[in-house]
């Protein structure tokens, strides 16, 4: 930490980062909300001869030119992949790959020629395949920051329509909002987001860090505004952590690090949040299995004491339970579960009898509570 | 032409070809996509494979990063069988994770693994002939141009064998699976044929160029028809010419023989987009332009059947009349009554006033009672 307050170039390419982590994992939510997660891999890739052919063109490796001649070269692959998927039978996911990979086909040309160059300045031109953070300067940075915080204001302009685009875009339409126009704004928005970030984390990997914080965000909110916030930080703290490893560790390029750690966050997510994770999931399906077990052993017990009609505090043995049960097995455990919950008690070792709340609620499993016609009956 | 120009087109055709044909399947079966995750993700099994082997022209690394690519599948349907995420996402969540830990790998051991990153990206197939097999003091050619000769060789042999379940699989899954072709099996067998194709064409040709060899010209074929074995066959030949012409693109212009064969695929497909002749654009707004025509002919000659004969007649039947009454602009009126005219619907007389002829008034009388 004391490495990240003194080191001057540490701290301007971790604030470069975690900017850039923060606006891609904004927008990433609408991405992901809607089924684009793929459309920012087309995008990314499709951007690389826009970076190669605008540094042709001006001589210049200034950040603003570059990312200009992507965001252009990006918004001409989106536009192709809605004009052949809405043209021709050929269905969205060809129409990416299609885009993804002939542009950047196109783009490692232009670089072929870029390196032929004899400008010094060319070289750098390959950091925009896997990032690297450490080429940032204090300008790149400010620029980051700066347009991130134009696209995040943008979005809490229209923070409405991009939500009714997300949600319910036929209803927005008959309510009278231009829902094209607003498609095109916000895929616009998600182009320069990504593009942004091709020097720092490489038009290879940038839809990862547009997809993963969103995804990590999904699982701990049902709330749009909530999981915004939420992908914006951990965007955000991905990319300041891929930063300051790549920039510690040698020679690692920033992109995959960056990409390693949200999709920790994922990971993590997926499997620890509160309510959808799949850790909580998995003990809810056990509990309730113990309890249907129990159940069924509490049913068990009530049937066999029905039997002795008035001796209904006739003890059973567990072995008798275990013949009566299905599989056989953890009659014992249930049968202590029902004890704890005071609806058995054993009576003397291995003897069982019901309560007389343990009757009630076997009364309410077998006959479906006491609203039933009848059902308060008991020995039938 | 040197010896070592023909051989790095022979192996940029067999390249092509061998990816073109599964990428059929792909196409068909909307999992285009999966390509870019298995070309990427292969990476690691290479890596891995290297690491465990030292040598990075042992068959292992084949096994190796073919696995990969299965395991990268499996990931995918896992991720998305949590229900947790959508399947794009998971798409976009699982095969950069593991590209990330491969490059990742390569940058930390660059000192001693002859795997850099541009290799991954751009493949090598301009070196391709110097790694040459020698067998009993003769040379038998480029390395690579028997792997992928070998591999080109399987996907066929299982294309072939294998032609009915994958036809039915991929156009009613229900049917096959209910005919007892077990869906997983076929699944998962066909995703190791790509993902061994992919290892293989990902040396040539780098992990991203892979995908616009296997999705490009399988799309562009499937424009042009609707019949699977000309579809199979359209997709070779344009995968294999886009492949010679990129390789004469990239001499000419001395620039990446592999980006060069990708962006051929994309002009291929694009000019399949736009001239196809029954699903191109053009023949779409060709289509439209024609269809607009007939429709203004066939209400031109229900408006003067319609006013034939009537008070009003002299008023409604001129050709000025019909740029108020149907709104049409007088430039259109006048070449639709031309053609009109040309056609013997209508007679045009003294004063602009339009007359139907007979064959017009049966047109019309048909039209209407239709």
């Amino acid at each position: 930490m004391q490495v990240f307050f003194l080191d001057y170039t540490l701290r301007t390419v971790a604030l470069g980062a975690g900017a850039l982590g923060a606006v891609a994992g904004a927008m990433g939510c609408f991405a992901v909300l809607r089924r684009q997660s793929l459309l920012g891999d087309a995008i990314s890739h499709a951007a690389l001869p826009g970076i190669g052919l605008a540094f042709l063109l001006t001589g210049t490796r200034a950040m603003p030119v570059l990312v200009l001649g992507a965001a252009l070269a990006g918004w001409i692959g989106t536009l192709f992949v809605l004009a052949v998927v809405r043209n021709s039978r050929i269905p969205e996911d060809s129409a990416l790959g299609i885009v993804l990979s002939v542009f950047f086909g196109l783009g490692l040309v232009i670089l072929t020629f870029v390196q032929r160059q004899p400008t010094a300045a060319q070289a750098g031109l390959d950091t925009f395949l896997f990032g690297q953070a450490a080429t940032l300067l204090t300008r790149d940075v400010v620029m980051i920051a700066g347009v991130g915080a134009v696209i995040l204001l943008l979005l809490v302009l229209f923070w409405k329509e991009f939500k009714l685009l997300s949600f319910d875009r036929e209803f927005g339409a008959t309510m009278g909002f231009p829902m094209t126009g607003i498609d095109v704004f916000l895929t616009s928005l998600l182009v320069v987001a990504i593009v942004l970030g091709l020097q720092t984390v490489g038009v290879v990997l940038m839809s990862a860090l547009v997809v993963a914080p969103a995804a990590a965000a999904r699982q701990w909110t049902d709330s749009l505004a909530v999981m915004v916030v939420l992908a914006g930080l951990l965007g955000g703290v991905a990319g300041i952590m891929g930063a300051i490893v790549s920039a510690t560790g040698g020679g690692i390029p920033t992109g995959p690090t960056i990409v390693l750690v949200a999709s920790v966050f994922v990971l993590a997510s997926i499997l620890l949040a509160p309510r959808r994770g799949l850790a909580v999931a998995m003990l809810r399906r056990r509990r309730v299995r113990r309890e249907v077990r129990a159940d069924a052993v509490l049913t068990d017990l009530y049937a066999m004491s029905a039997q002795h009609g008035d001796a209904r505090d006739h003890p059973h043995s567990v072995a008798a339970l275990e013949a009566m049960s299905e599989r056989r097995v953890g009659v014992l455990r249930s049968l202590e579960e029902l004890a704890e919950r005071g609806w058995a008690a054993e009576r003397e070792s291995g003897e069982w009898v019901l309560t007389p709340s343990g009757r009630a609620r076997a009364r309410e499993i077998v006959f479906g509570g006491a609203r039933h016609d009848g059902a308060g009956e008991d020995g039938s | 032409m040197t010896s070592f120009d023909f051989e790095i087109q022979l192996l940029a055709v067999v390249v092509a070809v061998a990816c073109a044909l599964p990428g059929v399947f792909l196409v068909l079966r909307r999992m285009a996509l999966m390509s870019d995750a298995i070309s990427h993700s292969i990476l690691l099994g290479i890596v891995l494979a290297f690491f465990w082997v030292q040598d990075l022209a042992h068959p292992l690394l084949v096994v190796g990063a073919a696995a990969t690519g299965v395991l990268t599948v499996a990931l995918v349907e896992a991720l998305h069988g949590t229900g947790r995420v959508k399947e794009d996402a998971a798409i976009a969540l699982v095969f950069p994770a593991l590209f990330s830990l491969a490059v990742i790998l390569i940058a930390r051991h660059a000192g001693n693994v002859h795997l850099d990153v541009d290799a991954v990206l751009l493949g090598e197939i301009a070196f391709a002939p110097f790694d040459r097999v020698a067998w009993g003091g003769r040379d038998l050619g480029p390395k690579s141009l028997w792997l992928m000769g070998a591999i080109l060789g399987i996907n066929l042999l299982a294309i072939v064998l294998f032609y009915k379940e994958l036809k039915l699989s991929t156009f009613d899954a229900g049917l096959s699976a209910a005919l007892g072709f077990s869906p997983v099996v076929l699944h998962y067998g066909f995703m190791g044929l790509v993902s061994i194709t992919a290892v293989g064409a990902f040396e040539a040709v780098g992990s991203i160029l892979v995908v616009a060899l296997m999705i490009a010209p399988p799309a562009a074929a499937w424009l042009l028809t609707d019949r699977l074995p000309l579809m199979m066959a359209l997709s070779v030949l344009m995968a294999a010419g886009s492949a010679l012409a990129g390789y004469w693109v990239a001499h000419l212009f001395d620039a990446s023989i592999a980006g060069s064969m990708a962006t051929l695929t994309g002009v291929v497909f694009f000019l399949a987009f736009l001239l196809a002749p029954d699903r191109g654009v053009l023949a779409g707004v060709r289509r439209r332009a024609r269809q607009r025509t007939e429709f203004a002919r066939m209400m031109l000659t229900i408006h003067l059947l319609n006013h034939e004969g009537g008070p009003r007649a002299s008023v409604e039947n001129r050709v000025v009349h019909l740029q108020d009454h149907l709104h049409w602009s007088s430039d259109f009126a006048r070449r639709v009554v031309a053609r009109a005219e040309r056609e013997g619907l209508v007679v045009r007389e003294a004063g602009d006033l339009l007359r139907l002829t007979p064959l017009g008034r049966e047109a019309a009388r048909d039209r209407m009672v239709r």
